[in-house]
């Protein structure tokens, strides 16, 4: 895997200086059952095509921040810090 | 040393002798030639033994594409000798082969072992007697691989630089193609790198990175690794260009492995640039007229050409010049066999399509050129997206599609002038083996075999087989395998297809890749003072830290009766202030701290949302809006980053300030810790003015610090923690208060008895990533009630209800044997039902102490368990309370 990411305070770097927090996710508002809190920690959609996902920059500014990204071709459609595209759920 | 007359192209200067080795035998070479060009003119013909068969193998493509000539130089094996520089004094040996190249025992795996080692043999023949695997596995092992890897450390070192380039074009290739390519982007004023892995250095072109004697390695969405002697590039391109080639294929035909059958490419090139006489009669057999054009350039080298077969029905001009030349061309022949014993003598040609001793005839050679077209060397346009098909007309696959911003030029794309080649027919009669891939030693005969037993498709059967799997990575393979497959299943070329191409597309050494061995050490401020005092200094993480100072066993007594001083510069320290900070931390810890008063300390345990333990420490409230967090050392990034992680969904009032690297800290403890410090400040140290688990800040020494009284190794604490700079200052001045006393440095060894006499436990040795605050005996720590959502919650709410399966407690040991920390705690029926994390001996309870996950219904006082440790069954006696002061007396005193 290999691509570059902008990160929304430092601009384009390697993927390698970041880390990957997975596929942005809705963590249960209310108490889950247990099948749905498994899903919610243990499974992923996986999708194949554009995603929303959290990146973290580890080599840099240690900023978490959003992209958009099609995990078919690697192809970055966009990156924003969480507060300008209003969160969406860690983890 | 032999050597043609002066050739016009030749590469070698006779006006200067090389010296280098060959097993040890002195040889002499001309500046200029390879390691194979120069042991070639000294008479050498067999360069390696086979990898299954050891069968002999001689020089075939001279271009570094095939495994035939792989040795070792200067201890380093997988190096092509037919590429490889003659260098004053290197030092050249043979691979896979015992006692010698020209005498191996292991040649008897061709001559009578062959039935024993079809394709999967180690799942065949070498299963019974069951119980003699142990040894069959040792021999198998023995035999397997080539070349033997170095056990002396700097003998196996190898320093890679990466380096990182970012460019508009990359090309790959710098032939003809290759060059033009980078011209032109030039021109379009791009930034361009061209890598070329020819032995001959290139005209510099203005505005183009040359990477000469390169090799790019594979593609890996948009990164080219290039490899260059010591130096890893990672070229990252907007657009690549590929010219990397075509590859001759060899001939699949009974003894197509002689040493002296050398592909038509190869043979002139020892003439044309060593002046080296491939040999003195040839037979050539070949699908184009590259053999043709072959077998007139050897002639011109002096080579006599006992026949020519030309697999196509065709009589071409080419084939009517030879024969005008007095040269015999049978026209619609194929090779049928080479024969020969350590080299070919003989080759057997016949008519295509017709079967039978009668129409066959001999030849008398000690050369046989073949030629069987060429096949494109797509792997890396293959890895970057592309697309191919068979063409027929060519008689290999070629590219049908390309990936947007990919381009190929030259003989790669098909773009070689006369490339129209007829497909070589499949051998599979004939008398001996017919290779169809030298690498790995599968026969066309295996490659049948594998379809009968139902590999019937060519990514099966490369597995199966492991044909295209070896060091050529289907260079010399991949066309012949899919030509045998297809006759085996009936089905085409096109419906057989490729095999998928996968990096790396040259032999690599694993250190190229591994990069420059790199570990940060990240040291305290205070580890001067560590090494001046003997320490033991040991890795800890990426933190060297004193493990102890020569006696553990002393420095742990030396807490208890007086006091000690460790460094604990390498907790986390990270502060949370705004106005949201207690509800900030409210959500991410189990228990409560919102509720915590200013200058209070409570413990936490880091959960995540499926209730497992992620980590632990202190939380002191310094004021109102603003809290101090202490994690562990090897989890301080990791907890820094989940913090920030919520702390971005959440969107809180919340500044959060990683503190780790900025400060250090010593925690001083022990009966007499108090006087110690009340001299080095002005702090009331009284115990009711400054309680357990209380926070204060104070100069020590003239040093403002933030003073934890807390209570890790079990005797009255204070963690001191202060700007990073004054590390050994404060040291100093707490060692030199406490000199008179008795004080002593401890190390992390004496801390880890100490701590485990406290029963408090280390996350990541006590705890695994399935361990839960309820099973490890800290329910108290989970505030369900405290009102609000938090981190785990609902995983916790479920445990909550849960009996888990087993519990972390004390346990105790009669006979004074330390068990080994992993040892396995035995249920009733002797099966594993737990382990033990933590043991040691404690020199103040003068008993070995151990932690232990153990079977719930066991997990209580007084109850026996047994460890099973090396071989050897140990009884415990569980303890759930701390060995060392159980009701914390001592620490609140």
């Amino acid at each position: 895997m290999s691509f570059l990411l902008t990160c929304p305070n430092c601009g384009v770097r390697e993927v390698t200086d970041f880390g990957y927090g997975g596929e942005v996710s809705s963590r249960p508002t209310s108490r889950p059952t247990l099948r749905e809190l498994g899903e919610y920690n243990y499974f992923r959609r996986n999708r194949a095509g554009v995603q929303r996902e959290w990146w973290f920059h580890r080599s840099g500014c240690r900023a978490w921040f959003i992209a958009e990204r099609d995990t078919r071709t690697n192809e970055v459609l966009l990156t924003e810090l969480p507060v300008d595209s209003s969160g969406g759920g860690a983890a | 040393m032999s050597r043609l007359p002066n050739q016009p192209g030749e590469l070698i200067n006779r006006g200067k002798m090389i010296r280098f080795t060959f097993d040890g035998q002195p040889v002499e070479a001309y500046e200029g030639d390879t390691v194979g060009s120069a042991l070639y003119a000294g008479g050498r013909r067999t360069f390696s033994r086979s990898f299954k068969y050891h069968r002999r193998r001689g020089l075939l493509c001279c271009a570094g594409q095939c495994p035939n000539c792989i040795v070792a130089v200067d201890g380093a094996p997988g190096a092509r000798a037919c590429t490889e520089p003659v260098r004053e004094g290197m030092r050249v040996e043979h691979l896979n082969a015992r006692p010698g190249l020209d005498l191996d025992v292991m040649r008897a795996t061709d001559l009578v072992g062959t039935k024993f080692t079809p394709p999967g043999f180690y799942y065949k023949t070498f299963i019974r007697p069951r119980r003699l695997w142990p040894l069959y596995e040792k021999v198998l092992r023995h035999a397997a691989g080539l070349g033997v890897l170095r056990r002396q450390q700097p003998e196996r070192e190898w320093r890679t630089e990466y380096r990182r380039r970012h460019a508009d074009v990359l090309v790959v290739g710098g032939g003809t193609a290759g060059i033009g390519a980078a011209r032109a982007a030039v021109a379009e004023g791009e930034d361009v790198v061209l890598v070329d892995e020819g032995p001959l250095p290139l005209e510099p072109i203005d505005g183009v990175e040359i990477l000469a004697r390169a090799s790019a390695l594979g593609y890996f969405d948009g990164i080219v690794p290039v490899w260059q002697g010591d130096t890893l590039h990672q070229v990252r391109a907007r657009r690549h260009v590929f010219a990397t080639g075509a590859i001759e294929q060899p001939l699949v035909f009974a003894g197509n492995d002689l040493p002296g059958v050398m592909l038509s490419g190869g043979a002139v090139r020892l003439a044309q640039l060593y002046a080296v006489s491939p040999g003195t009669r040839a037979v050539v057999a070949t699908t184009s007229d590259r053999g043709l054009d072959a077998a007139a350039k050897l002639v011109e080298a002096g080579v006599q050409i006992a026949a020519v077969a030309d697999l196509r029905e065709q009589r071409t001009a080419a084939a009517r010049q030879l024969a005008e030349r007095g040269i015999e061309v049978l026209i619609g022949h194929a090779i049928l066999e080479a024969r020969g014993g350590k080299a070919v003598q003989a080759a057997v040609l016949g008519p295509i399509g017709v079967e039978g001793a009668s129409v066959e005839r001999t030849f008398d050679c000690d050369l046989v050129v073949v030629s069987g077209g060429f096949a494109p060397a797509m792997s890396l346009l293959l890895q970057a997206g592309a697309r191919t098909r068979y063409d027929a007309e060519r008689g290999c696959f070629v590219l049908d599609e390309l990936p947007p911003n990919v381009t190929a030029v030259g003989d790669v794309a098909g773009e070689e002038a006369g490339a129209v080649a007829v497909p070589p027919p499949v051998a599979g009669a004939g008398h001996g083996k017919c290779f169809a891939c030298l690498c790995e030693d599968v026969t066309a005969k295996d490659i049948k075999l594998s379809v009968e037993e139902g590999y019937d498709s060519i990514e099966l059967s490369k597995r199966y087989t492991t044909v295209t799997m070896g060091p050529c990575q289907g260079r010399m393979c991949q066309l012949p395998a899919i030509r045998l497959m297809a006759k085996e299943t009936g089905q085409s070329l096109e419906q057989v297809g490729t095999t998928t191409a996968r990096p790396p597309w040259v032999s690599v050494p694993m250190g190229v890749l591994a990069g420059r061995p790199f570990e940060p050490a990240k040291r305290s401020s205070i580890h001067g003072r560590h090494r001046e005092l003997g320490g033991n200094i040991k890795w800890a993480g990426d933190w060297r830290r004193p493990y102890d100072y020569g006696d553990p066993q002393a420095e742990a007594l030396a807490v208890h009766r007086v006091a000690g001083l460790i460094d604990v510069s390498t907790l986390g320290k990270l502060l949370v202030r705004g106005p949201d900070a207690g509800e900030f931390l409210d959500r991410l810890y189990p228990n409560r701290f919102s509720d915590l008063k200013p200058g209070r300390i409570r413990y936490g345990v880091i959960s995540s949302d499926a209730g497992r333990i992620v980590d632990d420490g202190t939380i002191c409230r310094v004021d109102d809006d603003t809290f101090y967090v202490t994690t562990t050392s090897s989890g301080a990034g990791a907890v820094e980053e989940w913090f920030s992680w919520w702390l971005a969904d959440w969107s809180m009032d919340v500044r959060l300030t990683d503190l780790t690297q900025a400060l250090s800290a010593v925690n001083l403890a022990g009966p007499r810790a108090r006087e110690i410090l009340t001299e080095l400040t002005d702090l009331d140290c009284s115990p009711d003015a400054f309680r357990y688990l209380d926070g204060r800040h104070a100069q020590v020494a003239g040093v403002p610090c933030l003073i934890l009284r807390i209570g890790f190794v079990g005797e009255v604490g204070y963690e001191i923690h202060f700007a990073a700079a004054c590390g050994e200052h404060v040291w100093d001045a707490l060692m030199q208060a406490g000199r008179d006393r008795g004080i002593r440095p401890f190390g992390l060894e004496p801390q880890r008895i100490l701590r485990l006499q406290k029963m408090h436990i280390l996350v990541g040795q006590d705890t695994d990533s399935e361990s839960t605050p309820f099973g490890a005996a800290m329910p108290w720590i989970v505030k369900l009630d405290k009102g609000g959502d938090f981190i785990g919650k609902w995983a916790l709410e479920h445990y909550a209800d849960a009996q888990p399966a087993t519990r972390l407690v004390g346990f105790t040991l009669a006979n004074g044997r330390v068990p080994t920390e992993g040892a396995v705690i035995m249920d009733a029926r002797g099966a594993p039902a737990g382990q033990v994390t933590s043991s040691r001996f404690s020199p103040v309870l003068d008993r070995v102490i151990g932690m232990a996950w153990v079977p719930s219904q066991l997990a209580r006082d007084g109850s026996r368990v047994t460890i099973s440790d090396a071989g050897t069954t140990l009884t415990a006696e569980i303890q759930t309370r701390p060995f060392y002061d159980p009701d914390g007396e001592v620490l609140r005193s």
